[in-house]
């Protein structure tokens, strides 16, 4: 379809209103990020980030995200496999269970494993007892950003599998192919671009997501804050060139991840699910 | 489709509640997502729907009538609801843009909408924040005007406007990209004024869109925490978001509150969204009458 001019008295209002709103409510933040960060120059901008806490806190976002985001690869590889290869009753209530968490606030999110694991939860006794820490430790940043980010890779392969049909599985199951080596030959190569899509987007959620790991790390400063909650103590502490320095990795986070995205859907529109053409 | 012809030979004992296959590792895919759900989604709201009742459904009615409880939930679904009825024309209007023109730097522009989703939260809410302080760029122009922008309802309100754009835009762009040009030109043949053609021909296929639009970003916009706390300035019963509470009530170790709110926002937000599919469903028969 090749877009054209069709309403010409229409068409520079039309543009000018919508690069004022993107300017104004899109841009306009990020620019002020890095703005903020450099305020006091490029020194005073290194300065908070080479912080023992700083570092820290971006290795325990590191570390969150390498064990959340492979657990939530292959929880959708699987669910995709089970959903779109299969027939059976009460898909779509399983689908409905899988997107769920997307309609979850964040805080709800990093609640419910208070009310499990926190000092009053249903198993926060057994766990004292046991000397075991869930909340207001990793793994209950684990969990937190497990929960947040589960749909993400799901969501990518279940449609993009489904348009795929098993054809070709099929094919090579009677030619005499094992299971795995169908998977792995077949199937993995067929899915991989929409899977990088998933993880990309499940990583930088995982990375960057404040409300539920807010909730079960109880920031303390340099043990378990994250780099999203590292910008808030600093800010709360009025550090604020501390707060945008630390805040303008994370946008930078978030540009490579558009930009990564943006490739993947010109290069492989193809191999991602239909939504994701352009 | 083709899997229900991949049967095996008849005569194998069909399974009641699955239909047969020849692809193999159903057991393992489905017992691992069954699994994982259990442990991860399942279990935990479990605890969200049953540990309010603790204290009776008198504690539950007790914290939900609370003054700040009730003017929280009512700025966080009036705020949602505000910002994300004007991220409707405003999402139509760069969804076609980018769809309907073409200008240099077009794919750029429409790349940069999807920012809100891949921008931290806790990012984006320090920045609005220093945009709509009385000394930022734009709360300096507002406070001229007289009026207070960060620190008060109007700040929650902008935040919630950045987060939900993108819903909308991305929700409609698709059904405007493939909207048959064949219907619009026909109209324009047979004399419809644009405003005709727009209102006649181009809205009602979009709409069923703009309010899937609309519901995905209100619902977004209602749990939304990280960009809204920075810039609302959380005065208790002024400018105090509903998931605030929920943290604030944890602090108090009042784990059954904390979870009445939670699971009050969750049957609000489900009943919306159960309105909104309704009107769709409505609007689609209407449009088939």
């Amino acid at each position: 379809m090749n877009p054209t001019i069709r309403l010409p008295g229409l068409a520079p209002l039309m543009l000018l209103g919508t690069l004022a709103v993107l300017g104004v409510l899109i841009v306009l933040p990020l620019g002020v990020v890095f703005h903020q960060a450099f305020a006091k120059g490029l020194a005073a901008y290194i300065e908070p980030l080479t912080h023992p806490d700083a570092l820290h806190a971006i290795q325990l976002t590191l570390t969150v995200a390498a064990i959340s985001v492979p657990l939530n690869a292959v929880f959708g590889v699987a669910a995709a496999w089970a959903i779109a290869r299969f027939e059976f009753k009460g898909k779509s209530l399983l689908v409905t269970f899988i997107d769920l968490p997307f309609s979850m606030s964040p805080v709800v999110s990093g609640l419910v494993w208070v009310l499990l694991f926190g000092a009053q939860g249903w198993f926060g006794p057994w766990l004292r007892d046991h000397d075991i820490r869930i909340i207001f430790a990793t793994t209950g940043l684990v969990l937190a950003t497990v929960l947040v980010t589960l749909p993400f890779v799901a969501r990518e392969l279940i449609p993009l599998m489904q348009d795929q049909g098993a054809d070709e599985e099929a094919a090579a199951l009677t030619l005499g192919a094992g299971g795995w080596t169908t998977f792995r030959r077949v199937t993995l190569p067929n899915i991989k671009w929409a899977l990088l899509y998933g993880v990309l987007l499940c990583n930088a959620r995982a990375m960057g997501e404040f409300g539920a790991v807010s909730v079960v790390s109880g920031s303390v400063r340099g043990v378990t804050t994250t780099l999203p909650l590292h910008v808030e103590v600093l800010y709360n502490d009025y550090e604020f060139v501390g707060a945008f320095a630390a805040a303008s990795i994370l946008a930078g986070l978030g540009l490579v991840t558009l930009v990564l995205k943006t490739v993947l859907e010109w290069r492989h529109s193809g191999e991602l699910s239909a939504g994701r053409r352009h | 489709m083709t899997v229900a012809t991949l049967a095996p030979p008849a005569g194998k004992p069909r399974s009641r509640w699955k239909e047969p296959s020849i692809l193999p590792g159903f057991p393992l895919a489905m017992g691992w997502t069954l699994a994982y759900l259990g442990l991860i989604v399942v279990l935990p709201l479990t605890a969200l729907v049953l540990r309010p009742w603790e204290a009776g459904v008198a504690g539950v009615w007790a914290t939900l009538t609370e003054d700040r409880v009730l003017a929280a939930l009512r700025l966080s679904f009036g705020a949602s609801l505000l910002a994300a009825l004007t991220n409707v024309p405003l999402g139509l209007m760069t969804a076609w843009t980018l769809t309907r023109y073409e200008f240099p730097g077009r794919r750029i522009i429409d790349a940069f909408v999807d920012l809100p989703f891949a921008l931290p939260t806790a990012v984006a809410g320090i920045a609005l924040t220093a945009i709509y302080a009385p000394t930022g760029v734009l709360g300096e122009q507002f406070a001229r005007l007289g009026i207070k922008t960060a620190y008060t309802p109007i700040g929650v309100y902008i935040a919630l406007l950045f987060i939900g754009l993108p819903f909308v835009v991305r929700t409609v762009q698709p059904v405007l990209q493939d909207l048959d040009r064949e219907v619009e030109e026909a109209a324009q043949t047979l004399g419809a004024t644009n405003l005709q053609r727009f209102r006649l021909v181009v809205l009602p296929a979009v709409l069923p869109a703009l309010i899937s639009g609309f519901s995905l970003a209100f619902a977004r916009a209602v749990g939304e925490y990280g960009s809204v706390i920075f810039i609302a300035g959380n005065m208790p019963l002024k400018s105090e978001i509903a998931p605030l509470l929920i943290v604030i009530k944890l602090e108090q170790y009042d784990y059954a509150g904390a979870a009445t709110v939670g699971l009050a926002m969750l049957v609000i937000s489900f009943g919306a969204l159960l309105a909104v599919n309704f009107l769709q469903i409505f609007l689609a028969r209407r449009g088939r009458a």
